[in-house]
């Protein structure tokens, strides 16, 4: 144990910084420059994404650095996806990326090529809501409505990956999605009466 | 957050090549990278997207009788795989145990183990003195709020608990990580990757440059094994502590134990002494409650975590019932 | 008749759950800038230097605006009044820093991804001054000169000569009850769009109460109110701390004078941490002496909150013990603890939300003293009447409540406390749960068409309690029309102003007005037909005197009249009140609750749970029901997990997210929380005899939570929350 917390010698320091990233090389000081021209060809400060939302083909450009979430709210007017705290801690910004549920803000919008993505807005076939929507309603499973298209698409990835089966799996398998209004046993009452209707 | 450049690697080979560059990091899950670069813990100039590598996702037998799961597997394929689930309950436990089901469905099985420390301190976006974040900084956690922090190997330069679950049931089943980089790939025991702050406080991990993780092996099939995660909510949190159990029984005496901590050190932190003097005991007997006291030792609380070192050894007490009662 | 209405489906279902209800980030305008505040990483003293040269080389950012590049707040400011306006400190007025994470540059650029880099592109220094930790300062007694939170409820109270009675009492119980700082974390951050065309500013907001807005945004720049509007059609959450004006409102527009263009401002998680209000720490010093029989003889209550420096923010946690039960000797004292520290806010549910976790603990351990159940030590001492002001309450079922809970639970039959389940102990818990009502000042128009059906205005803002869609029953029972024939046009200031939605006061105070305007609607109809109002009844789209019928169509055209208007306004002097004079209104009810505690490993679940409720008339059980259960929810979030830890080295939150914050999740919360209403009319509330419902639910639970740990293992914790540290035993 050192009692001088500066007490780090520089060898160990200097391999200390050489191994700080994950599985990977790392980090001189930062310049705020842009970083494309130091990049080797390979390596694009722009990039072309095509992708299919809700059924419709989209090709967008993206900074790498745009998530999901932004380019979805942002770019495409989608606004039906939330942002509720951008770290993957709350699940407002759920969608489905393949038919899996996932937090669209920790994906690069630029990873999303040749994805499938399905947002709140994709999902009610015209005027007829989707199941898990109309038990949504049916349940008053919201009251501010601010998580519930998270909610709703984290429960039709819930219904469809199985974790529907007791109201206790489906609390459990719905914990990804915050709900300050607190509206949880309408939630689970409502994902399993969709599951039931679905299956 | 700062604008990189962004490539997809093709192959591991290509990957490990890219990883080369200077300022690159790699993304897979992403669950973890983009909040880093939100938060101002790291700000690559490139990042390298793996996922698109072949060859590194799934789940296979080995002749041996064990499994090799691809790095690129999702947390929530691999708890689900057949092969897990019914071969080593504790590590499907763990995984699920984990984060929150949309989060599992991104993150992956080789990237959840170089998550960091979930230290306030180090994941402060003001500027914060932590050996974590610069080096030489200080620690804040030791003289200030650390009730979730280490009990086992802490030093003053750092006290911060490693929390990922994965990793925990993997060191009770000493898996192994299979790590290339451009000279060759090696196999490094599962609680050796991360780095004890007595070895040094700045590191999470010992992964270089143009080191990859692509996939994980362990061993004989653990049916009698369960994986407990104690906290203050019921899902959806990182753990107070968790432990790990794997064990060997014939009839109610064991005759192998292997035990691990998870939330308590900077590793998963295996009880030793107390898997060699569990040998031949039996569940539930006093001599078995002293075997896991005597894991407990060398445990050393903060100024206000002593409680930890109580729900640890309870936990561990709690996982070997539950273990056994898989048999 | 029942009292408990039809639980009819909320109004804005469909655009709820297919992702079309907008909310203030959800709004973009051609031309807008992106903005992203730079906050103090200091907690005391000035702004040295900013450096914005790094990031105005960055692509995309426009402009970094600092201290003296805002316009001078106007001095028609100096004339607001706090509350509303949260406070008076706006930062960026000059370069003094009041607390961590006080606004101190704003960046503004064409995309989000831009502004966000350029705010971890700008270089503050600082000259740190000594900071005040809060939660470590001596309490010290309100300053009424520090703000207008003082004048909402009273400092000190006294009736009869407590200390004298402490001394007779046959059993006396005292303790020290302290609850950690909350954040609300609303799921929804504060936002706002604010735009300009010449001299008049347009602001979609996340916002409670948009009149409060539209004045202080109007004084903020010497303008007319109706120069300003705003809009909020819907509101992701707010739990009061979106109730009062932010100082972040007022930079947006500020932002947005200076560049000319729309400024779009979406806090960040992290922001919601220093820029908007939290439920303060509070620590409460409680003593209770009682009779042989139990009767409470006398009550001493001693409340201390954090602040910050500038205003006194009180929680005003000494409610409940001089407003639940009957006792001649009562004293109460609220003090402030001032620190650098955002100032605190009204949140879910402040006053008798502390309050009742104190004394509702309390008188858990005086009931174990005396040897009473609780239940029959609270009916020793019923507050037949006001105690504060001897008057008859408005109406008071609590008796009938305390039964219905009481049977639902099976509170007389529970199982022991400390009963194995396996590893878990059970205990059992109840307690009081109670709210005062407060009425706002609030005008609404009633419309009715030609084609049968009828819409209201307001801008009134409906944050998920449900408003729009009770309002549009209460409408439709007036005018004798299906609810779905209703409409709701709200959340705009160009309409008639609304009260505010907080404080459990929508429904009385808007709900008053409407009741007005509807039965006004109605009154022109008959007079339309040449009936004499006091003969007619509306019923299916008809006005019926006898046997006669005529449809509304038919009476309109007839007419020629295309529509029929009418106007409804509570007016209240003084902006808020308590109720009808002469009759303190409050509403009531007992939280009861079974718990899980596992003392080897220090867990605490939630088994199940009943909540009955004397509230007045319920309009719509369906809403009511998820208010209460959201309630108690949230009960259960501040008694089990929590907590928002100043740190104090650093002078700052110790965490500002969403994890190392914990909230309850979905796996928290057992499917059986049952929900009952005692079957009321509060003729003597309001024309609707309702009273008050959602802000009530949060009362009591923490309480109750705490004396089912009690009952389950032995140990009384005082402090929130209940966490495992607390617990676990060897």
């Amino acid at each position: 144990m050192s009692d001088h917390p500066g007490k780090i010698s520089r060898r160990t320091f200097m391999r200390g910084t050489a191994t700080v990233a994950a599985g990977v090389a790392v980090i001189g000081a930062p310049t705020e420059a842009g970083a494309q021209d130091l990049a080797p060809s390979r390596f694009s400060s722009s990039v072309t994404v095509r992708f299919e939302i809700n059924g419709v083909d989209h090709v967008l450009d993206v900074e790498p650095r745009t998530t999901l979430l932004d380019a979805v709210r942002e770019r495409l007017q989608l606004t039906g996806t939330k942002k509720g705290c951008n770290r993957g801690e709350c699940g407002a910004c759920t969608v489905l990326m393949d038919d899996r549920r996932v937090n669209s803000c920790l994906i690069l919008a630029a990873s999303t090529d040749g994805r499938k993505i399905t947002t709140i807005e994709g999902l009610a076939d015209g005027p007829v809501l989707h199941p898990v929507q109309q038990a949504f309603i049916d349940h008053d499973a919201f009251q501010c409505g601010f998580c519930t298209s998270g909610q709703i698409m984290s429960a039709v990835g819930c219904i469809a990956e199985g974790h529907a089966g007791s109201n206790a799996e489906i609390r459990e398998w719905m914990s990804g999605n915050l709900c300050r209004c607190s509206a949880y046993p309408q939630i689970a009452a409502a994902v399993e009466a969709a599951a039931g209707e679905i299956v | 957050m700062r604008n990189f450049s962004y490539a997809q690697a093709t192959s591991r080979a290509d990957a490990i090549a890219l990883l080369q560059q200077p300022e690159t990091m790699s993304i897979a899950g992403g669950t973890e990278l983009l909040n880093w670069k939100r938060i101002g813990i790291v700000e690559p100039a490139r990042v390298v997207d793996i996922t698109g590598i072949p060859d590194m996702e799934g789940v296979e037998a080995l002749p041996n009788g064990g499994v090799r799961i691809g790095a690129l597997t999702k947390l929530n394929d691999v708890a689900q795989h057949a092969l897990i689930r019914d071969a080593y309950p504790v590590f499907s436990q763990a995984i699920l145990k984990a984060a929150s089901a949309q989060i599992r469905n991104l993150a992956t099985i080789g990237g959840n183990p170089l998550q960091r420390v979930r230290c306030a301190y180090f994941r402060a976006e003001e500027p914060t003195p932590c050996n974590k974040r610069v080096a030489g900084s200080g620690c804040s956690a030791v003289a200030g709020i650390h009730d979730k922090h280490a009990i086992f190997g802490w030093t003053e330069d750092c006290v911060a608990v490693h929390p990922a679950d994965p990793p925990v049931a993997l060191a009770a089943l000493d898996a192994a990580y299979v790590i290339e980089n451009a000279k060759g790939v090696r196999r490094v025991p599962v609680q050796d990757i991360h780095v004890m702050p007595s070895e040094n406080p700045a590191w999470h991990n010992i992964l270089g440059n143009g080191d990859l993780i692509t996939a994980i092996e362990i061993g004989a099939a653990a049916t009698t094994s369960a994986y407990l995660k104690i906290r203050e909510r019921e899902s959806f949190e990182y753990a107070t502590v968790s432990a790990a159990v794997a064990l060997d029984l014939d009839g109610d005496v064991i005759r192998r134990a292997r035990i691990a901590l998870g939330s308590v050190a900077m590793r998963p932190w295996r009880l030793n002494a107390t898997e060699q003097q569990l040998v031949g005991q039996r569940i539930g007997s006093s001599e078995a409650v002293a075997a896991v006291d005597a894991g407990f030792v060398d445990a050393r609380p903060l100024s206000s975590n002593a409680y930890k070192i109580t729900i640890a050894r309870n936990a561990t007490l709690r996982a070997i019932e539950l273990a056994a009662r898989a048999a | 008749m029942s009292n408990l209405g039809e639980p009819v489906p909320r109004s804005d279902g469909k655009i709820k759950v297919n992702g079309s209800a907008r909310f203030a980030a959800d709004q973009s305008l051609p031309g807008q800038l992106h903005a992203v505040f730079v906050s103090s990483t200091i907690p005391a003293g000035r702004v040295a230097n900013i450096d914005t040269g790094l990031a105005l080389g960055l692509p995309g950012v426009v402009r970094v605006l600092v201290a003296g590049d805002l316009p001078p707040l106007h001095a028609d400011f100096n004339e607001t009044m706090v509350p509303p306006l949260a406070t008076k400190s706006i930062p960026m007025q000059s370069d003094e820093i009041l607390h961590e994470g006080q606004p101190i540059a704003i960046v503004l650029a064409e995309t989000l991804e831009a502004a966000e880099a350029g705010a971890r592109a700008v270089r503050a220094t600082y000259a740190p001054a000594p900071y005040i930790n809060p939660e470590a300062a001596a309490p010290d007694a309100v300053d009424p000169e520090r703000g207008g939170y003082s004048y909402l409820d009273a400092s000190e109270f006294l009736k009869g000569d407590p200390e004298a009675a402490m001394t007779s009492a046959a059993h006396v119980v005292q303790a020290e009850y302290a609850q950690p700082t909350r954040h609300a974390n609303p799921m929804e951050p504060s936002a706002i769009l604010a735009s300009w065309s010449g001299d008049n500013l347009t602001v979609y907001d996340s916002v409670q109460h948009l009149p409060a807005v539209q004045a202080n945004l109007a004084a903020t720049f010497g303008l007319e109110r109706a120069a300003v509007r705003v809009i909020s059609p819907h509101t992701g959450g707010g739990f009061g701390v979106k109730g009062y004006v932010w100082p972040h409102e007022l930079l947006a527009a500020m932002a947005a004078r200076v560049m000319r263009r729309p400024v779009k401002l979406v806090l960040t998680r992290r922001d919601m941490y220093g820029m908007v209000g939290t439920q303060p720490r509070v620590t409460q010093e409680i003593r209770l002496g009682a009779d042989s029989t139990g009767k409470l003889v006398s009550m001493t209550h001693v409340v201390s909150n954090v602040t910050g420096l500038t205003e006194d923010y009180i929680e005003f946690a000494t409610v409940p013990s001089r407003s639940f039960y009957a006792c001649d000797n009562i004293s109460n004292l609220q003090l402030v603890r001032r620190g650098n520290m955002t100032l605190p806010t009204y949140m879910r549910s402040p006053a008798e939300g502390p309050g009742s976790w104190a004394l509702g603990s309390a008188m858990d351990e005086l009931a174990r003293a005396v040897g009473m159940d609780p239940i029959d030590l609270r009916l020793a001492s019923y507050a037949e009447v006001d105690p504060v002001s001897g008057d008859p309450w408005s109406s008071k079922k609590l008796r009938e409540a305390y039964a219905l809970g009481s049977e639902r639970f099976g509170w007389r039959s529970r199982p022991a406390g400390g009963t194995l389940d396996g590893h878990w102990r059970i205990g059992c818990g109840m307690a009081d749960c109670s709210q005062g009502v407060t009425r706002f000042g609030s005008t609404v128009r009633v419309l009715l068409k030609a084609d049968g059906t009828a819409r209201f205005e307001s801008s009134l803002c409906d944050v998920g309690q449900g408003p729009a869609t009770i309002f549009a029953q209460v409408v439709g029972e007036i005018l004798g029309l299906s609810p779905d024939r209703v409409h709701a046009v709200t959340g705009d200031t160009n309409l008639p102003p609304a009260g505010p939605t907080y404080g459990s006061a929508t429904t009385i105070s808007t709900g008053t007005a409407l009741h007005q305007a509807a039965t006004a609607v109605r009154d022109r109809l008959a007079r339309l037909c040449g009936w004499p109002v006091a003969e007619i009844a509306m019923r299916g789209g008809s006005i019926v005197r006898g046997t006669e019928s005529r449809t509304i169509e038919a009476v309109l055209s007839e007419a020629g009249v295309s529509e029929l208007s009418g106007d409804g306004a509570l007016e209240i002097e003084n902006y808020a009140d308590a109720g009808l004079p002469g009759f303190p209104a409050r509403s009531f009810g007992a939280i009861f609750v079974e718990v899980g505690v596992d003392p080897e490993l220090g867990l605490l679940r939630l088994r199940r749970a009943t909540g009955a409720y004397s509230v007045g008339r319920i309009l719509n059980a369906r809403t009511a029901r998820s208010q209460m259960i959201g309630g108690i929810v949230w009960g259960w979030g501040q008694a089990a997990m929590e907590a928002s830890h100043f740190e104090p080295s650093l002078g700052r939150w110790h965490a500002k997210d969403l994890a190392n914050v914990v909230l309850p999740v979905n796996a928290d919360i057992p499917p059986e929380i049952d929900i009952a209403f005692v079957d009321e009319f509060d003729p003597n509330a309001g024309p609707l005899g309702v009273r008050s419902v959602g802000t009530m639910a949060a009362t009591g639970v923490a309480a109750a939570v705490a004396n089912a740990v009690y009952d389950a293992i032995g140990i009384r914790v005082r402090e929130l929350p209940i966490t495992p540290d607390k617990l676990v035993q060897g």
